[in-house]
Parts: C-alpha cells; sequence; structure tokens
C-alpha cells in the first residue's frame, strides 16, 4: 500500500455503493450557533468522483421549479449517512443532460434489479 | 535535541477536520535517519548532526565515503543532511536513530526542498513583467523591453533581469502546520505545499523563525497609530 492509501484509510468512511442514476438521502449535519441538527439533501446522483478522501459526489433536485445541485465530498465528516432510495437505469456515468431537461423528459426509468 | 530530519515527498492529498473543513496536505516519507557525524562545539564551532537517510539498500560508496561511515558504524547513505541540534536535551552520538517522532501534531515545521525547475523561461513568467498589450495593433506582447541606456554607459549593468533559466534551486516553506505524525509508517503530513517533485529528497526541520514572525504581527499596529 502507498503511503498516501496509509493516510488516506483511516479517514475512509462507510457509504453504500452509489452510482450516477441512483436517488439518495444525503444526511447532513448542520451547525446553527452551537446547535447542530441533521438536514436531508434528497436527489439523483448524477455524477461520482472517485479518488481515495478526495471523492465526491454531485446530487441534483428540482427544488420549487428551480434546479439545486450540491457537490459532496464523499468521505465529509459531516455526511451522516447516505440513503439510496431508487436505482435508474442509466447509460453513462455523468447525467448532466438532464440539467437541459424538466418535468416529464427528466423522468429516469427504475433499474430492474430492487 | 535534533531538530530536524531527512525525508522524500510523496504526493498530496486531503485531510477533513472534525468539522468537514478540507485541507489541503502533503505526505511526506520522514526517515528513518541515523546520525552519521556528531558536531559539537567544540571541535566544529557549532552543534549539528549529519544525518544519513536509510533506505532498503544501502548506497555504493567510495572507500573514503565507507571509512566516513563505518566510524559511525551506520551502513553508507545516499543522501546525506546536516541539521542543528538545539541546546538542552541528551547529547547524541552518531549512530543515534532520528524518527518522525521528534515531531508532534500542530506544530509547526519548515520544509527544505528542491523546486521544479521551470526550463528556459521569458521575463513575463520568470520576474513577472507586465508585458504588453496582445492586440490593438501593439508589436510589442512579452519582450523584456529597454535594458538601459546606449553610449552611456555602453554596457548592461550587472544584475538587469533577463529571461533564462528558472526553478530548480533549493526553495524554503516556512511554518507549515504538522496535521499528523504516523511513527510506525515514518510518515509525516503537513498542511499545503512543499517545494520539490515528488520523491525528491526534502529536510524537515522545527519552524526557525516562528518566533520572528510573531513579534513583527504585534510591533506593526503601534506603528500606526504614531
Amino acid at each position: 500500500m502507498g503511503a498516501i492509501e496509509t493516510i488516506e484509510k483511516r479517514q475512509l468512511a462507510e457509504r453504500p455503493a452509489m452510482k450516477s442514476g441512483d436517488t439518495v438521502r444525503v444526511h447532513v449535519k448542520v451547525r446553527e450557533g452551537d446547535k447542530e441538527r441533521i438536514q436531508i439533501f434528497e436527489g439523483l446522483v448524477i455524477g461520482l468522483h472517485r479518488g481515495g478522501t478526495r471523492a465526491s459526489f454531485t446530487v441534483r433536485k428540482v427544488s420549487f421549479g428551480q434546479g439545486v445541485e450540491r457537490i459532496f465530498p464523499l468521505h465529509s465528516p459531516t455526511i451522516q449517512k447516505v440513503e439510496v432510495v431508487r436505482t435508474a437505469k442509466v447509460r453513462r456515468a455523468k447525467l448532466y443532460y438532464l440539467r437541459e431537461l424538466k418535468g416529464k423528459a427528466a423522468r429516469m426509468k427504475d433499474a430492474g434489479r430492487s | 535535541m535534533v531538530t530536524g530530519i531527512i525525508g522524500r515527498k510523496v504526493g498530496m492529498t486531503q485531510v477533513f477536520d472534525a468539522d468537514g473543513t478540507v485541507h489541503p496536505a502533503t505526505v511526506i516519507k520522514a526517515g528513518p535517519c541515523v546520525v552519521v557525524q556528531a558536531k559539537t562545539a567544540q571541535t566544529d564551532g557549532y552543534e549539528a548532526v549529519q544525518l544519513g537517510l536509510v533506505e532498503p539498500r544501502p548506497a555504493k560508496a567510495t572507500r573514503a565515503m565507507q571509512g566516513h561511515f563505518k566510524r559511525a558504524s551506520v551502513p553508507p547513505a545516499r543522501v546525506t543532511r546536516e541539521v542543528r541540534v538545539a541546546a538542552g536535551g541528551d547529547a547524541v552520538k552518531a549512530g543515534d536513530p532520528v524518527l518522525v517522532s521528534i515531531f508532534a501534531d500542530g506544530e509547526r515545521v519548515d520544509v527544505i526542498g528542491t523546486g521544479r525547475g521551470k526550463g528556459f523561461q521569458g521575463v513575463v513568467r520568470r520576474h513577472h513583467f507586465g508585458g504588453g498589450a496582445a492586440t490593438h495593433g501593439s508589436m510589442f506582447h512579452r519582450a523584456p523591453g529597454s535594458i538601459g541606456a546606449s553610449s552611456f554607459p555602453s554596457r548592461v549593468v550587472k544584475g538587469m533581469r533577463a529571461a533564462g533559466r528558472m526553478g530548480g534551486g533549493r526553495v524554503t516553506t516556512l511554518n507549515l502546520k504538522v496535521l499528523r505524525v504516523d511513527p510506525d509508517n515514518h510518515l509525516l503530513v503537513v498542511e499545503g505545499g512543499v517545494p520539490g517533485a515528488p520523491e525528491s529528497v526534502v529536510i524537515v526541520r522545527k519552524a526557525a523563525a516562528l518566533k520572528k514572525l510573531k513579534v513583527a504581527q504585534v510591533e506593526k499596529p503601534k506603528k500606526a497609530k504614531k
């Protein structure tokens, strides 16, 4: 194992196997003053960037008609957990084409597996 | 106490804080080192040690250097560097190991290495000259411009900045924070970048100018009030 992996290994958090097309609920810790609470960001994973502790994933949702994307560091301690709600059948790794689509056109077909 | 160690830059990664803040970090494989020669005030006029980096295979050394390493009864090292010894603490002698555990988390260190060579560069990159306009009929783009007067002094004054070889020299980065020390694997993680390419040799030493910096910051506001 390389030296960088040795350093990174301790920081890797347990995350479910995600892929593009998954609908996920990301439980994010939010600090308000000295209080901490959990906020849930639910949306579609439109891309993953691999790379040890530097890995990140992009979640897109449409909130009140406005597209919102958040890029989360995959192993950030601010993420309490990630739930995979649904898996859609997609043909590419990065679903950036969804940004131009809305409503019915942006629907995803469920994958055959559960 | 030995104040520094020889290492090799491994590469960069990032480290999370408890609150999720991400810090850029450089991983250095620091040591293990051995003291090849202890220099004392009586014999050399100052307190220092010559360290040798211990590598899996010992170096091929000339007869003369073999003798030098034999005096300390250590295997020949490819890389030797000298670091200062701080006053106080036990006296170090030849053959003593120097490990990454001389540093602690949160401590400030200086990292000295050989910067990456940039090759032959023009004045804009090498000396931050402004250059000329790119368009509007400008015929002056990245040239240095005038380098002096004509018949007097009939020469270019010494020290005129010009194009030439850039980089590849000794570079010191001051006051980097130690994020993590891993004595088992001889690894050191410091915040921020470190000079040189991966695999290049660096010296990590306890921050030499830390106190001076603090004093300068305190004094400055006083002058402004006057």
